[in-house]
């Protein structure tokens, strides 16, 4: 069933802020984990420590930040510091989620925020990394938020910014990023995915819920490679009538993302 | 050591700490010196055609913008830049002034990407990008600051960051795991924004750092932009918070709203219809030339650009600001 009532960025922003965890430290990329990590500390992590890589950690998150280094992201904060404080925190272990965008993304969960095309002549040229590496390297688990089409899941990515698997089991070890650190989720406009990343497993991406109103072969098309589809595959919750009105009324009045 | 992998990325500014260490102990006076001076002159005594130069902190937040806007008017060219912005890189790139670029993120963050960046890189105009992450380029400077030539880090590995950086991988040789070494990176010029200085340069900033301290340890000439000069007795007052001392400091300029359109924490807001303005307008080359001719070379200097935006309008943005409380 199709409820018309909320748009696919809305309901995708509801299903990455059920994700964050209460009395955890999280590093939040620019835009629309902003929105989930407001949504999930005035619903189910009111606890939750955000972290803003030019120096913020731990803000009272009253208004949508407009940028990750304005005073919003340290606004009656318990620090504010500066980026190789909080970037060298993350090295150390102490940051146990990254939520993060991008423009490109494979089926290990690799990001792309550079180039369209090949490098030195792009056809698109992207913002760059700025953080994005940093915290899908150093955090414990991360999470992409993505619009969901071909031709952001793809195949290969035209540029590999964020490490998310690599190419598959233990080639995040290899390549020396910190042990035991890995991608979790990636949340969509259309679904909820995660890995396959138990003992044996292929560490590529699995469908693990659809959103209302979206079938599996919808997901299926929208994606340019091939998505590991379990047997059973749950619906996600559509947005509550609280988030609904969070999200509008106190997250982002102005629409600057909904 | 054996080097496992090496980043294809043009070296930039190969960092010669020897010579930094030189430098500093020749160039940089110990004395207590009055070193005040206006943008103009600034950016005509310490920028020059071709310098590897940097700004801090970033377009929108304490961003030193009255000293980009006089670096366009002096049409500094060749510049070879390092780092991260939104709207101090936006107008030296729409001027034609950027030829290299070690850079981190340059965009519109809320407002997406930065179509001026997009114009010179995809034009040709950008001859060289380099990429580096957030935490790399601060290492970078942190190194510098640290007076070594490298440090190792946990970032880039495994990806086309470090292949198209000029970073290096090897064993560490105490725990032999796999390490990324970041290089010092030397700027010949910096321009930092500061919330208050002395006008010796003692420098103390509010809210985040940013990486102000690493990069102000990072250069060989640093003009420090100051939303108030205050005396130094009041520096004497509160000396914990002083995180750029005078003798790193070439210049200090008084630069009252130095960060409009940006934001300085507890000082003023951001200015939200500027900033739109310019992402309307730099959605076309031709847009994008004349928001410079209305804000940048419309104007003599700083003075005027504030007479231009008005008090009413600035007084505005006070009321505005983040407030301790």
């Amino acid at each position: 069933m199709t409820d018309q009532s909320y748009s696919k960025t809305e309901l995708m922003i509801c299903v990455a802020a059920r994700l964050f965890q209460d009395g955890t430290t999280a590093f939040i990329g620019t835009g629309i984990p902003m929105l989930a990590a407001m949504l999930a500390t005035k619903t189910i992590a009111p606890s939750l420590v955000p972290v803003f890589e030019f120096g913020g950690l731990g803000a009272i998150m009253e208004d949508l930040p407009r940028a990750v280094g304005e005073a919003r992201t340290f606004h009656r904060g318990l620090v504010a510091a500066g980026i190789c404080e909080l970037m060298e925190t993350a090295q150390r272990g102490f940051i146990d989620y990254g939520f993060l965008g991008g423009a490109q993304i494979d089926p290990y969960g690799n990001l792309n925020s550079v180039t369209i095309g090949d490098h030195d002549h792009p056809k698109a040229r992207l913002p760059g990394s700025g953080g994005g590496n940093d915290v899908g390297s150093q955090c414990w688990m991360t999470v992409a938020i993505m619009q969901h089409d071909k031709r952001r899941f793809v195949p290969k990515l035209d540029f590999l910014t964020t490490p998310g698997y690599l190419t598959g089991p233990s080639a995040r070890e290899n390549a020396g990023l910190p042990a035991g650190t890995r991608p979790i989720n990636v949340v969509s406009t259309l679904a909820l995915m995660d890995y396959d990343d138990g003992p044996g497993g292929t560490y590529r991406m699995r469908l693990a819920a659809t959103h209302p109103g979206v079938s599996v072969q919808e997901v299926i098309d929208n994606t340019g490679f091939e998505l590991i589809i379990p047997e059973q595959v749950p619906i996600n919750d559509p947005p509550s009538d609280l988030e609904l009105r969070l999200l509008r009324e106190e997250i982002d009045p102005e629409r600057y993302y909904i | 050591m054996e080097i496992l992998e090496s980043g294809i990325g043009e070296m930039i500014q190969p960092p010669d700490i020897e010579a930094f260490r030189e430098w500093n102990r020749t160039k940089k006076t110990r004395k207590l010196v009055d070193k005040r001076m206006t943008e103009q002159e600034a950016i005509s005594s310490f920028v020059y055609d071709g310098c590897y130069i940097g700004t801090e902190l970033y377009g929108t937040v304490r961003c030193p913008m009255s000293l980009s806007r006089e670096l366009v008017r002096q049409g500094k060219k060749d510049l070879r830049v390092c780092g991260q912005g939104v709207l101090e890189l936006d107008l030296w790139m729409t001027a034609g002034l950027v030829k290299k670029l070690d850079i981190t993120y340059i965009g519109l963050e809320v407002y997406g990407t930065s179509n001026a960046l997009r114009r010179a890189v995809e034009s040709g105009q950008i001859v060289s990008c380099v990429e580096w992450s957030n935490a790399s380029i601060s290492w970078r400077m942190k190194a510098t600051a640290m007076g070594v030539p490298f440090l190792p880090a946990r970032s880039m590995l495994g990806t086309d960051m470090l292949k198209y950086s000029a970073a290096k991988v090897v064993e560490d040789p105490f725990t032999g795991i796999k390490v990324c070494l970041i290089p010092a990176l030397i700027l010949d010029v910096a321009l930092i924004h500061v919330h208050r200085a002395d006008r010796y340069g003692n420098a103390q900033i509010e809210g985040i750092t940013g990486f102000g301290a690493e990069m102000a340890r990072a250069c060989k000439r640093l003009i420090i932009s100051a939303e108030e000069i205050v005396s130094t007795d009041e520096i004497r007052k509160y000396p914990d918070r002083t995180i750029i001392p005078y003798y790193l400091v070439d210049a200090v300029v008084h630069a009252p709203f130095g960060s409009h359109p940006g934001e300085m924490a507890y000082d003023y807001g951001r200015d939200e219809p500027v900033i739109r303005e310019w992402v309307e307008s730099s959605k076309t080359a031709e847009g994008a030339k004349a928001y410079l001719d209305k804000y940048v070379y419309g104007v003599a200097n700083h003075q005027e650009y504030m007479d231009l935006i008005g008090k009413e309008h600035l007084s505005q943005l006070v009321e505005e600001r983040e407030k301790r409380e």
